[in-house]
C-alpha cells in the first residue's frame, strides 16, 4: 500500500478558489467512499484553509489521478494550485497539519478537531487508521509539551486573556458592552465562553442593544446611563462607531469612588476610539485600545512561532516512526515467510530424527525442542533486523526479493 | 553532619533563586527546575532542623541565628503552598533570594550547627516563639504576594506586550491571597505576643525594644486588616502597606536580638 496526498491550502490558493473546493461533512464522506472503491482507503480533510485527499492504494499513480480528477470536478482551476505528496512526505504533512504547524496561526486548536472529524468520516483501513491515529496523537502531544497553543491568537481572545490577568477566573464577572455591533458580539461570545456574565449592553439605539442583550440575557441600556453601571461592572468592552469619546475620564473617576477600590478593565475596540485615554491614568483602571491588543497578539504570535520550531522536531520524529512502520509493511510478508520456512525445516528434521529422539524422556525432548527453536531464532534475528532497517532506508523491497530468491520462498506467500 | 543538610539546602535554594530569575526572562524549563530546587532544598532544610532538634534536645531556635534558620524554613514552607503552581512561580522571585540571604546570615551567626542544649524546650516558649515566627513567615509571604501584585500592576499599566506570555497570577488573586495570609498571620502574632506578655509579667521582666517593635508590627498589620475590611483599601495602596509592614518584620528579625528570655 502506498500513501498519496493531493490537496490545496491557504499557502497555494486564495479564498475564492478554496471555497469552491470546500466540502461539508457529508460531501467529504461521500468523496472518500468514492475514492476508496476498488480496495483503497481514503480520507477527505476539508476546512476553510484546506481541502486535502489522503488515499492509500496499491497503485499510487491511478490513486493520484483519481484524487486530482475529483478536485478538478469541483473546480477545474484548482488543478494549478494542487500539491501532490507521497508516502513519507504525505505522512509528515498530515502530522504538521494536525499539530497546527501548517495553519495560518501556528498551533491553532480547531484543526485537531477537524482532522478527527475527517478521520471519522473517511473510509479507512490499516494504513490510514494508523496514519490518522498517529496524527491525532502528534497534535495532542505538541499542544501538551510545548506552549504553542497557550497564548491568544485574536484580538477578542487577547482581550479575554487580559481580563484573566486582572480578575483571574472570569466566572460571574460583570461585563458592560458598549456598542451592539458584530465586534461587540464576538467579544461577548469569547467572554461568555469563559463564563463571564454579560450584564449590560449599552447602545445609542436601544433596539439594537435589546437585540444583542437578549442573546446573552443582559440588560439593554441607553448610552446616557453608562456612568451609573460603571459602579458594578468589572470589564467594559466598547466598539461603537461614534466619532468622539463615549466615555470620558471624569465619568469613570466619579464611578471609581463608589467601587471601593475594585479594578476596572476597559477594552476599546473602536476606531476612532470610544474611551478617553486619560482613563488609563486613574488608579485601578486599565485601558487597552485596539493597537495595544494587536501588539499583544503580535507578540504572542512570535512566541507561538518560537514554540513551533520545537514542535517541528517532535513532528519529524513521529513522522520517522510512521515511515519505519509503513516501510516495514513491504518486508513483513517476506520475514513471515522466511520464519515459517525455517520452522517447517526444523519440525521436519525433528520428525526425521524421531527414531533417535523417541528414546529420550519428556524433559530431554523438550530441551531438544527448545535448543533447535533457539538456533532458528538466533539465525533469523539479524536478517530480520537488517530487513526492517533496509525497509526504512527504501531498500526493503530489494531485500525482500533477495530473501525470497535465496530461500526459495513461494510466490503464493507474497 | 549538619553540614550535610545545610549545604544541599543552600545550594537548592540558590538554584531556585537563579531559576526564577530565568523564568522571569524566558518562562519554561528554568521555572520547573527552580520549583524542584525549592522542594529539594526544603527537604534538606527540614532534615537539618530535625537533626538539630534531636541533637539539642529541643527546637533549635534558642539563638538569634537559630531562630532565623527556622524562620527561613517557615517562609519557604508557606511559599510551597502556592509556589509550585505554574502561575505562581514568579512569587519565587520575591521569596527565594530573600530565603537564601537569610539562610546565609543564619549560618554566619552559627544557627545552622549544633553543640548547645536548647533552652526552648519549654512549651510556653515554644508557643510564644513558634507563633511569632509563623506570623512573621506569613507576613513575609504576604509581602511577596504584594510585591508581585505591584509588578503585575505595573506591567498592566505599562501595557507590556509580553503580559500574556509570562504567566503570573491575576491582580485579584494576588490581592485576595495576600489578605488571606494576613488574616491567618495576625491572630498567630496576637496569640504569640499574648503568651509572651503573660510570661513577661510572670517573670517580672520589663518591656524591651524587641517587645515594643513586635507590638508596633502587630499594630501595622492589624491596621492593614482594618483598612482593607472597613476602609475599602485594596490593590496598590494595600500592597504598599504590606511592604511597609514587612519592613518592620525585617527590623524585628534582623536588627534586634531575637531572645529576651533567659
Amino acid at each position: 500500500m502506498r500513501l498519496v496526498l493531493v490537496g490545496t491550502s491557504h499557502h497555494h490558493a486564495p479564498v475564492e478558489l478554496r471555497e469552491r473546493v470546500a466540502l461539508d461533512r457529508e460531501q467529504s464522506a461521500a468523496l472518500a467512499a468514492r475514492l476508496a472503491e476498488g480496495g483503497c482507503e481514503a480520507v477527505c480533510l476539508s476546512t476553510c484553509n484546506r481541502t486535502e485527499l489522503y488515499v492509500a492504494c496499491a497503485d499510487p499513480e491511478s490513486a493520484e489521478r483519481a484524487a486530482v480528477a475529483a478536485l478538478a470536478e469541483l473546480e477545474p482551476a484548482v488543478e494549478q494550485a494542487l500539491y501532490r505528496l507521497r508516502d513519507q512526505a504525505a505522512g509528515l504533512h498530515l502530522f504538521r497539519v494536525a499539530a497546527g504547524l501548517d495553519s495560518l496561526v501556528p498551533g491553532e486548536g480547531e484543526i485537531l478537531g477537524q482532522v478527527r472529524a475527517a478521520y471519522e468520516t473517511g473510509t479507512t483501513g490499516m494504513l490510514l487508521d494508523r496514519l490518522f491515529r498517529q496524527a491525532l496523537h502528534v497534535g495532542r502531544k505538541v499542544r501538551a509539551q510545548t506552549a504553542i497553543a497557550e497564548s491568544p491568537a485574536s484580538v477578542s481572545s487577547a482581550a479575554a486573556a487580559l481580563a484573566e490577568q486582572v480578575f483571574g477566573d472570569l466566572e460571574g464577572r460583570s461585563i458592560l458592552l458598549v456598542g451592539a455591533g458584530k465586534i461587540s458580539e464576538l467579544a461577548a461570545r469569547n467572554l461568555a465562553s469563559r463564563r463571564a456574565n454579560i450584564a449590560f449592553v449599552a447602545n445609542r439605539t436601544l433596539d439594537r442593544a435589546n437585540e444583542l442583550a437578549s442573546r446573552f440575557g443582559a440588560e439593554p441600556l441607553p448610552l446616557e446611563q453608562l456612568g451609573e453601571e460603571l459602579v458594578t461592572a468589572d470589564l467594559v468592552v466598547s466598539s461603537t462607531s461614534s466619532p468622539g469619546f463615549v466615555l470620558d475620564a471624569a465619568t469613570v473617576a466619579a464611578a471609581l469612588g463608589r467601587r471601593r477600590g475594585r479594578q476596572l478593565l476597559l477594552i476599546d475596540l473602536a476606531v476612532p476610539r470610544d474611551l478617553d485615554p486619560a482613563i488609563h491614568d486613574l488608579d485601578g483602571c486599565y485601558l487597552y485600545d485596539i493597537d495595544d491588543l494587536e501588539a499583544i497578539v503580535a507578540e504572542t504570535l512570535v512566541g507561538r512561532r518560537r514554540e513551533a520550531e520545537r514542535a517541528e522536531s517532535m513532528v519529524a520524529a513521529e513522522a520517522a516512526k510512521f515511515h519505519e512502520w509503513h516501510a516495514s509493511l513491504d518486508v513483513v510478508p517476506a520475514i513471515a515467510s522466511l520464519r515459517a520456512r525455517a520452522e517447517e525445516i526444523r519440525e521436519a528434521e525433528l520428525r526425521k530424527a524421531d527414531g533417535v529422539l523417541g528414546r529420550l524422556d519428556e524433559s530431554q525432548r523438550r530441551a531438544v525442542e527448545s535448543i533447535t527453536a533457539q538456533i532458528v531464532n538466533k539465525l533469523l534475528h539479524l536478517p530480520t533486523v537488517r530487513m526492517k532497517q533496509a525497509a526504512a532506508a527504501a531498500d526493503g523491497v530489494v531485500y525482500a526479493e533477495a530473501v525470497r530468491h535465496l530461500f526459495g520462498l513461494g510466490e503464493d506467500e507474497r | 553532619m549538619a553540614e550535610l543538610f545545610f549545604w544541599p539546602a543552600l545550594l537548592f535554594y540558590g538554584e531556585a533563586a537563579v531559576g526564577y530569575l530565568g523564568e522571569a526572562r524566558h518562562p519554561g524549563t528554568a521555572g520547573r527546575a527552580a520549583t524542584w530546587g525549592v522542594r529539594l532544598g526544603w527537604l534538606a532544610q527540614t532534615a537539618l532542623l530535625v537533626y538539630q532538634a534531636t541533637r539539642e534536645g529541643g527546637f533549635p531556635w534558642g539563638t538569634w541565628a537559630g531562630s532565623l534558620n527556622l524562620f527561613v524554613w517557615l517562609v519557604v514552607t508557606a511559599y510551597l503552598i502556592w509556589g509550585c503552581r505554574r502561575s505562581f512561580r514568579l512569587l519565587g522571585l520575591t521569596v527565594m533570594p530573600f530565603a537564601v540571604a537569610l539562610l546565609v546570615v543564619a549560618r554566619a551567626g552559627g544557627g545552622t550547627g549544633t553543640g548547645s542544649r536548647s533552652q526552648y524546650s519549654n512549651l510556653f516558649l515554644v508557643l510564644h516563639v513558634g507563633l511569632v515566627l509563623v506570623a512573621f513567615a506569613g507576613f513575609t509571604l504576604a509581602a511577596g504576594l504584594s510585591a508581585l501584585y505591584l509588578w503585575q500592576e505595573r506591567r498592566l499599566k505599562r501595557r507590556e506586550t509580553t503580559i500574556l506570555r509570562r504567566p503570573a497570577p491575576s491582580l485579584a488573586t494576588l490581592d485576595r491571597l495576600a489578605l488571606r495570609t494576613v488574616w491567618v498571620s495576625v491572630p498567630a502574632l496576637t496569640l504569640g505576643i499574648a503568651v509572651g506578655i503573660v510570661r513577661l509579667i510572670a517573670d517580672g521582666d520589663r518591656i524591651d525594644a524587641l517587645v515594643a517593635a513586635t507590638v508596633v508590627t502587630w499594630v501595622v498589620w492589624a491596621a492593614y486588616l482594618v483598612l482593607r475590611s472597613v476602609g475599602g483599601w485594596t490593590g496598590r495602596r494595600a500592597a504598599y502597606l504590606a511592604l511597609a509592614g514587612f519592613l518592620l518584620v525585617i527590623v524585628v528579625r534582623l536588627a534586634l536580638p531575637a531572645t529576651h528570655f533567659a
